[in-house]
């Protein structure tokens, strides 16, 4: 098992240089640089090219690559233009962020979406099984930056129930409630579309399972129907389900941009949007890298996970 | 039956769940305490360096912390003393001596004085000064002619230009002249921007990121205390979250209200506050290729567009119509005779015709968004669609801001026609001086992208930018203005008339022409 962690994490490297290339280039190619977008109006040819060669964007790009590679493997992500810090601060802590939204979100879709599941295939075509699939369906169905919206007008503007934007609050004390309050409707609205989507997939995962001999046999034993389904089946399904988990987290980290945007959540995918529409390439680089990273370390932690819980899959 | 069990037991889970999520309802919407205005702000600042940024949402921060030697009156855009007492300026316009304020410090503790604003200077414009990296200084072009500084005593200030410039006193108003605190740049060096330290009305306190700026009232300013007790910036990047936070009580002001969302601040609760700015709108044409280089073409432009509809449909009564290449904000400078051309589709036929075009075809850039061009892709549809009618042919090609500007840059030769195109300027002679002159060409790295050329105005201009005296200048501008809008260069379209929105516990706010944001006079019950 050792082993297979040790190659899948080998097997990486080549995966992240070649994400560092494609998105250094995208970042080359796109038309307008930070010099412009720093300059706005003022940005002559002249005063351009001297800016440019103030930030060190006058070197031959593949140049700039070698470099900016060879600072980040020391660790040295760069200084962001547009906010003048260094990058790895900002990535970081607007990670921390957006890991507190995005790990919410994604508890709260993969419990309720598998309880939805499993209760929908234990009463398949009952009243319990189409009330979640209208549910289902409708969650599915709704852009989530919409919801976000209607949710602000509803909730913030209207009831004032929650706080409009923001992570913390402007005054007080930064506590767990205050934290709380203000992520209640973002991590909401984003688990909308992933709960609805791990709800289907459960449901069809579980109705296979119960077909099964051995769920026949385990009732023929008389097992509780309460443990043929939550211990028996669910722990089979489990295989089908986890793997459709481990693409919702990836969904639910890039559905992130949206509602970051919507709720002003102090996230990277706020962060990125931000960056790209300034030009800030080391920002944008040093994030997409650092995103791209964590992506390939979740698909990492799955396909573990999901060799532990079946050892058929070949390590 | 087992299973019935169960969903009992998880309506019970949820129940709690959801109890406990509503315990967690402290009580937001509690009001922001009195004496702290929470200011909503269009995006997180760049730095909090005067000399480092270009952003007029950096600036709306940076006024309050900073002064400069001079700074506009309030109202107008005329300059008057601030860390300066008064100045003189050599017969030939090249030398000014600023005398300074005694007793100022900056929050810090440390003096200003005659050395402080050398630092300032030189810390911008020698590249060989030891804090020279703590840049870049993308506008330090604003004081290009400076050629030396020099502490005469220690509250004595000269400054000797390579040329006579009128704009120079105009420019130290401007963000770009704030002073900083030497000892707080030695300090903290390219952090400096993250630890800003100026004499202004209000002393920087904390910078939370991408949550807040904010700054306490420094009750030893030099021109009184301010009423409030400390204001907090808040970046919120998205219109519509800025208008939900403004309705539901989360800030006290927004600044550049949406035109469509207007309409939820009338009533008692808020209060909206207006303001025309140096702002213009315009189309520039291209006059080294295609149909407009025929003057009456262009002429024939002007008449077609219906500006009084694009200003009050499309902008919501955002904007005023512009007359001419100069806003009238510069009241000193602008020509009160200039009337707009006026909305006149059959003038423009006939035109079109007397020049002998038949449906000429343009291409049309235009922009999806950027600083000051209001809402492009409606006003460009709407100018389309105008044209249309007096029988142009236009495509409109649109591109996203930064692409936008690499392209018409550089000058609209094999480009296109026709280009949007708004500039916010600190003095009249600025943008007509870099986008009117035939020295300003692009191939000479100004903006004058449609290669407009009138000796008549390059003269007028030079001059104006040269004498000393505010009444000729005035005198020189007003005539640039006629012959300008004679020639149609541009098609004059807008200017921008600002916007906030304040809740009804905030006092004795009002926007100023500059687009400055100053708080010190502003009271919250």
């Amino acid at each position: 098992m050792t082993r297979y962690i040790l190659r899948r994490l080998l097997s990486a490297i080549p995966v992240l240089l070649g994400i560092s290339v494609i998105v250094f280039a995208i970042m080359a190619m796109i038309p307008g640089d930070p010099a412009t977008a720093i300059l706005g109006s003022y940005a002559t040819p002249e005063n351009v090219a001297a800016l440019n060669e103030d930030l060190g964007l006058d070197k031959p790009l593949v140049q700039q690559y070698f470099i900016w590679l060879g600072n980040m493997l020391q660790g040295d992500f760069g200084r962001s233009f547009a906010l003048n810090r260094p990058v790895l601060d900002e990535v970081l802590e607007r990670f921390n962020a957006t890991l507190v939204l995005a790990g919410t979100s994604f508890v709260f879709c993969s419990v309720l979406g598998i309880m939805a599941g499993v209760v929908s295939a234990a009463n398949q075509y009952g009243a319990a099984d189409k009330a979640i699939t209208f549910v289902v369906l409708l969650g599915i169905s709704i852009p989530s930056f919409f919801l976000g919206m209607m949710m602000i007008l509803t909730f913030a503007v209207n009831l004032r129930w929650f706080p409009a934007s923001g992570m913390w609050p402007i005054y007080g004390d930064r506590d767990i409630w205050a934290l709380l309050d203000h992520l209640v409707m973002p991590a909401f609205a984003l688990s909308v579309v992933a709960t609805g989507v791990i709800a289907r997939l459960s449901r069809s995962a579980m109705l296979e399972v119960l077909r099964q001999d051995f769920i026949r046999t385990a009732r023929a034993k008389g097992v509780p129907e309460r443990g043929v389904i939550w211990r028996h089946a669910l722990r089979a399904a489990m295989v089908s389900i986890i793997p459709v988990l481990g693409i919702q987290a990836g969904f639910v980290l890039s559905g992130a941009v949206y509602i970051e945007v919507v709720f002003q959540w102090p996230g990277i995918g706020r962060m990125l949007v931000d960056a790209i529409l300034r030009r800030d390439i080391l920002l944008v680089q040093g994030g997409v890298v650092i995103v791209a990273a964590c992506y390939v370390f979740f698909n990492i932690v799955v396909d573990v996970a999901q060799s532990l819980l079946d050892p058929r899959i070949k390590t | 039956m087992a299973l019935l069990n169960w969903t009992r037991r998880a309506v019970l889970a949820g129940g709690a769940a959801v109890a406990l999520s509503l315990a967690a309802l402290s009580p937001v919407s509690a009001q922001t305490p009195p004496g702290v205005l929470v200011v909503g702000q269009v995006a997180e600042p760049q730095a909090l360096d005067p000399h480092a940024v270009t952003a007029v949402n950096d600036f709306r921060i940076l006024m309050n912390v900073y002064d400069g030697l001079v700074r506009y009156a309030s109202g107008t855009l005329e300059v008057e003393p601030a860390l300066a007492t008064d100045w003189e300026i050599s017969e030939d316009g090249t030398v000014y001596t600023f005398s300074l304020r005694d007793g100022v410090e900056f929050h810090d503790g440390t003096p200003f004085n005659a050395e402080a604003v050398v630092f300032n200077f030189e810390r911008m414009l020698n590249e060989d000064h030891p804090y020279h990296d703590t840049g870049p200084f993308p506008l330090s072009f604003f004081f290009s002619a400076v050629e030396s500084v020099e502490a005469v005593d220690d509250m004595t200030v000269r400054f000797t230009l390579n040329a006579p410039y009128a704009p120079f006193l105009s420019n130290l108003a401007y963000p770009t002249g704030l002073i900083v605190s030497p000892a707080a740049v030695m300090e903290h060096g390219a952090e400096f921007g993250r630890n800003p330290v100026g004499t202004g009305a209000f002393t920087f306190a904390e910078w939370r990121s991408n949550e807040a700026v904010v700054v306490e009232a420094n009750p030893d300013y030099w021109d009184g205390a301010p009423a409030l007790q400390a204001v907090v910036f808040r970046p919120i990047t998205d219109a519509n979250t800025r208008v939900a936070e403004m309705l539901s009580g989360g800030i006290d002001m927004m600044v550049e209200v949406p035109p469509v969302a207007l309409s939820e601040f009338e009533g008692d609760a808020f209060n909206i506050v207006e303001q025309a700015g140096p702002h213009v709108w315009f189309l520039i044409l291209n006059m080294r290729e295609g149909p407009f280089t025929d003057q009456l073409v262009r002429q024939a432009a002007n008449y077609a567009i219906n500006k009084t509809a694009l200003v009050d449909e499309v902008l919501e009564g955002t904007a005023a119509v512009a007359a001419g290449p100069t806003p009238p904000a510069f009241a000193w400078a602008y020509n009160e005779e200039l009337e707009p051309y006026p909305y006149d589709p059959d003038r423009a036929r006939a035109l079109l015709a007397e020049a002998g075009v038949e449906n000429p075809e343009i291409t049309f850039y235009v922009t999806e968004g950027g600083s000051g061009m209001l809402d492009p892709v409606a006003m460009g549809t709407a100018i389309q669609a105008d044209l249309e009618a007096v029988g142009f042919d236009v495509t409109i090609e649109t591109y996203e801001w930064n692409t936008f500007l690499g392209r018409v840059n550089p000058g609209l030769e094999g480009e296109a026609d026709m280009a949007e195109m708004a500039w916010m300027t600190n003095d009249p002679d600025t943008l007509p001086y870099l986008a009117l002159r035939t020295e300003a060409w692009p191939e000479n790295g100004g903006f004058n992208s449609g290669y407009y050329s009138n000796p008549e105005v390059d003269a007028l201009l030079e001059e104006a930018r040269t004498a000393t005296d505010q009444a000729r200048r005035a005198e020189l501008y007003r005539e640039m203005q006629v012959i300008v809008q004679e020639d149609a260069p541009w098609v004059f379209v807008a200017n921008w008339v600002q916007n906030a929105v304040t809740s009804d516990r905030v006092d004795g706010f009002a926007l100023e022409p500059s687009f400055f944001l100053l708080l010190d006079d502003v009271v919250k019950n």
